[in-house]
């Protein structure tokens, strides 16, 4: 399959969509643009299985190389491995699912879904390119359209929160650039493919100086503790589907950049950091628990159990087993559907309450029983119930991380377990403040889900349950990936402290 | 003999010669503003396309002037914007009563800068310099009812003719030092002694005041706010490209020995310049002010790339300059039809521009992102490669602050954003009838904002140039 379709289709549907005049067709186009994205990534998936059944052993499947700045020995590098397919399968979800709740966008709806496709293309380029400079391309791509769809369509104080993290972002890839250039002049080659750079090999001093960097300039997207403030305010100034796009996809950038770039092509640096990289991500999972319960807004507890859910991915690729590091991928996938149902539910209450304040909801469940029924679906799935993605995400994390035999890991471990009793906390007194309890006055007259939104909630759920019920077509999908990686972690010699 | 003279220095005869037929236009009278332009337009054109042929490497009067592939397009980098400046400004030009003075002054400059390119000898150097300066300073006063423009000329002829002594005095040092001026011959006899580092030092700081390098930038932004936009542009655009065009020379050509000396005096600069030129960007509400510290801001970043000392360190200056007589221009085109539509010149006077004008805020944004270095733009290449380049020195703290700057420049250039698209007005800019060769200009220039990036070969031609 040839993988440079996946950038030339949203580019092209985001032209096609700048030619429009009236705001159907914008919307048509955007629809039948992402639904494409959606058959292709399945396609992609089934082709990726298929060549793995012929016996086909390569790392990247699919591969494409041609030179674009010969004389810095930068390539138009494209291929995947598992991860990158499920990432990308994520990514289609999210996007359709997106296109579908913003329907009702009046205001310059030609830009609006120019700049969401726009976002869409960075990250499917993020998650298939395999030249370093590419991948930065495609991550910094995406930030300009975030700004710009928080700052213009957003709700609340959205100059403010635009502005934050799209300079918060933009620092993170200053530190990701500094690693980078970094790596390039640390080998004599001076190459930015991942691939050689990987047999190459980067020496231990040039390691430990740009593994930090990396892993916390990508961290920063991922909202790696002290540098998840974004999040919060980003997410909850930010219309329904940026919400969606900016929890379920351009967070897990941060999370596959970690793992494919900055552990993978350094792996004793993330020996030597992994001890600091546990304590901040279990900070992270105890801290956004713990914060989550503090929220009234429905959007704020979601953006801060965001921070406390994507803990667990730093987490899991942290703790340096092969489990656990597949628990991170899966929990980046699952994480990413849920998250962005859990905003999509939350913008279909929200257009019909002009609330997100839980306290002045109640008894939703009578006039809005589907919109509900998703609310607890998602919640469930949030809090871990076994049958949904999120309890098979975590749990894997959690196997992994007990393989480790010493006190640090258990006991990071451990705390990490207890956030969940947090998480069924919070999740359990929102749902029953939202959805049970007598109907407050004013809102006997609301209106159940229409068409689009039932169809993008039922796509995200069939995401969920799919990984829930039969969990190991992803773990089989990703599984080699991380062993490639796990492999390059065994390898490291392990006097060197 | 003959023949070389023609092909060799054939920029500056077409210069020379548009400039005569100015003035014999101008002393006949016989010519309406609105066609003189359009002559002007495509004289220019012609002009630039002209300088894609007949390119060669060779050496006039005994060294005095010599010319390479590299140097010509340099100037035709130049020519280029020279060309946009003539449609962007068209609006103001037109209403202009004194308007082939105006060309006159601007190409006269032009013919400096490409002498200056071009010498071989710091005689000749200083020469086309004051060439390159005294006509500018007489386009600043060209608002002539303002009396702030005058007040610009006044300044800028002042602190020119300072920096001017000062780089005179650095040359008859080196003289004195070494017994030659002739770029061929220093290199032989530099050998690092103290009183060639002094002669160095007073040439660094005329080149560093030329380029308003932090702490010789103080001229810059009154400068910038008093002169008509046309010149602003000019000064911003063309005038430091010149200048970086040539110090990069001298550097590596001519003072390639002392790299030691000149690495940390760059690096110094670079950080200071960066960081002052951001920060009092954060603060300024005057659009043309604005630009102008986001000028010096960008300049530092151009000595990052200046730093390698390597042969990247050339090609990612040529290539950057080029992107940014691009984004600045289409920049501060977009100001002018502003301020020459309603005189607005403030940054909160465009908020709530998109909803009357979307082209003239799309264009704006464009080049606002390309400045900042945010892909897909050119400017995010231009950046990046001059950080690339500086990095070939290992110097990653150095690299780090660069990096770190480009977030807070990122912030300002997201304020006019902002202001555009998300903050409401109640009495937002009319929608404003943009000239068609002004639309020409912005169209111009944000397709070199896009494509001048993706496409990888015209950085790999630079590259083979260099």
């Amino acid at each position: 399959m040839n993988l440079s379709l996946f950038i030339l289709l949203p580019l092209l549907t985001a032209v096609i969509i700048l030619l429009l005049r009236n705001a159907r067709q914008v919307k048509a186009v955007a629809l039948a643009g992402a639904s494409l994205q959606f058959v292709m990534s399945f396609v992609l998936l089934y082709l990726y299985h298929s060549e793995r059944i012929k016996g086909n052993v390569r790392q990247m499947l699919f591969e494409q190389q041609y030179n674009w700045f010969p004389s810095w020995h930068i390539s138009y590098h494209l291929g995947v491995d598992g991860i990158s397919v499920a990432m990308i399968l994520l990514t289609a979800f999210v996007v359709i699912a997106g296109v579908l709740v913003s329907w009702n966008v009046t205001k310059m709806t030609k830009e609006f879904y120019f700049l969401l496709i726009l976002l869409s293309m960075g990250a499917y380029g993020f998650f298939i390119s395999l030249d370093l400079f590419l991948l930065f391309f495609f991550l910094e791509i995406a930030v300009i359209p975030k700004y710009l769809l928080i700052g213009i369509w957003g709700s609340g104080k959205k100059e403010y929160s635009a502005n934050k993290l799209a300079l918060m972002l933009m620092g993170g890839s200053a530190l990701v650039l500094v690693g980078l250039l970094g790596t390039y002049f640390s080998t004599p080659e001076h190459t930015f493919d991942l691939l050689k750079l990987s047999d190459v090999g980067i020496s231990p001093e040039a390691q430990r100086i740009c593994f930090p960097l990396l892993f916390v300039g990508f961290g920063v997207f991922t909202a790696i503790f002290p540098f998840h403030t974004w999040v919060p305010d980003g997410h909850s100034s930010a219309p329904t589907a940026g919400s969606m796009f900016l929890a379920g996809i351009s967070m897990k950038l941060g999370g596959y950049g970690c793992l494919r770039v900055a552990v993978y092509l350094m792996p004793q640096g993330a020996k030597e950091y992994s001890t600091i990289i546990i304590v901040l991500s279990t900070i992270a999972i105890l801290y956004g628990a713990f914060a989550t319960m503090m929220q009234k807004d429905l959007k704020y507890m979601n953006a801060y159990s965001s921070v406390s859910h994507c803990g667990f991915v730093l987490l899991g690729i942290g703790m340096l087993t092969r489990t656990a590091m597949t628990g991170a991928v899966m929990q980046m996938v699952s994480h990413g559907l849920m998250t962005a149902l859990f905003f999509a539910v939350i913008g279909m209450i929200y257009e019909r309450t002009h609330t997100r304040n839980i306290n002045e909801m109640g008894g939703l469940l009578k006039v809005m029983p589907f919109v509900s029924t998703i609310l607890f679906l998602v919640g469930l799935c949030s809090l871990g119930l076994p049958g949904l993605s999120g309890f098979v995400a975590e749990m894997t994390v959690f196997m992994g991380s007990w393989q480790n035999p010493d006190p640090l890991h258990r006991i990071a471990t451990i705390a990490a377990c207890l956030s969940i009793v947090v998480t069924a906390v919070y999740i359990l007194r929102a749902i029953g403040r939202v959805a049970m309890g007598p109907l407050k006055v004013g809102y006997e007259k609301l209106t159940d889900a229409t068409w689009n939104e039932k169809l993008a909630a039922i796509i995200l759920v069939g995401g969920i349950v799919a990984i829930g019920t039969a969990p190991f077509w992803l773990n089989d999908l990703i599984t080699p990936g991380t062993e490639v990686i796990m492999e390059k972690i065994r390898l490291v010699p392990e006097v060197i402290k | 003999m003959l023949n070389d003279f023609l092909i060799l220095m054939k920029s500056e005869l077409i210069i020379t010669v548009i400039i005569f037929l100015l003035l014999f236009i101008k002393l006949s009278k016989g010519m309406k503003n609105e066609s003189l332009l359009l002559m002007l337009q495509l004289l220019l054109l012609l002009n630039f396309v002209a300088g894609f042929f007949l390119n060669r490497s060779g050496v006039l009067f005994d060294g005095l002037y010599k010319t390479s592939p590299l140097i010509f397009l340099q100037k035709n980098i130049l020519n280029l914007g020279v060309y946009l400046i003539s449609l962007l400004f068209a609006d103001w030009l037109k209403k202009s009563e004194h308007m082939p003075e105006f060309f006159i002054l601007m190409l006269s400059a032009l013919l400096g800068m490409f002498f200056m390119i071009s010498s071989g000898n710091l005689l000749m150097f200083f020469l086309s310099l004051e060439l390159a300066t005294i006509p500018v300073a007489a386009m600043a006063n060209f608002d002539l009812e303002k009396k702030i423009s005058s007040e610009a000329a006044m300044k800028m002829i002042l602190s020119s003719a300072f920096s001017s002594g000062i780089l005179l005095f650095g040359i008859s040092l080196v003289y004195g030092a070494t017994g030659t001026i002739s770029f061929t011959a220093l290199p032989g006899q530099l050998d690092g002694s103290p009183l060639q580092i002094m002669a160095f030092v007073f040439l660094f700081a005329a080149f560093a005041f030329k380029l308003s390098v932090v702490p010789f930038h103080l001229w810059t932004a009154d400068v910038y706010e008093g002169s008509p936009m046309a010149t602003t542009s000019f000064l911003s655009v063309i005038s430091k490209g010149s200048i970086a065009f040539i110090f990069i020379t001298a550097l590596y050509r001519v003072f390639d020995q002392m790299t030691d000396t000149w690495y940390n005096m760059l690096m110094i600069l670079s950080i200071a310049t960066m960081i002052i030129g951001n920060l009092f960007a954060l603060r300024q509400q005057n659009i043309k002010r604005f630009l102008a510290f986001s000028s010096i801001a960008q300049v530092g970043f151009i000595l990052v790339g200046i730093s390698s000392s390597a042969p990247e360190g050339i090609t990612s200056v040529v290539y950057f300059i080029l992107i940014y007589v691009f984004s600045n221009l289409a920049a501060f085109g977009v100001a002018a039809v502003i301020s020459s539509a309603t005189g607005k010149e403030n940054i909160d006077d465009y908020k709530g521009l998109y909803k009357t004008n979307k082209f003239l805020c799309w264009m704006l944004a464009l080049a606002l992102f390309s400045l900042a270095g945010v892909p897909p733009t050119a400017g995010f290449f231009g950046k990046l490669f001059l950080l690339t380049a500086g990095a070939i020195k290992a110097n990653y703290m150095f690299i780090g602050i660069a990096a770190l700057n480009m977030i807070v420049s990122l912030y300002y250039y997201l304020r006019v954003v902002r202001a555009m698209f998300m903050e409401n007005n109640e009495h937002p800019i009319e929608n404003i009838k943009t000239d068609p060769s002004t639309k020409l200009g912005l169209i111009i220039c944000g397709g070199g904002i896009v494509f001048t990036g993706l496409l990888s070969w015209i950085y790999d031609h630079i590259q083979s140039l260099s």
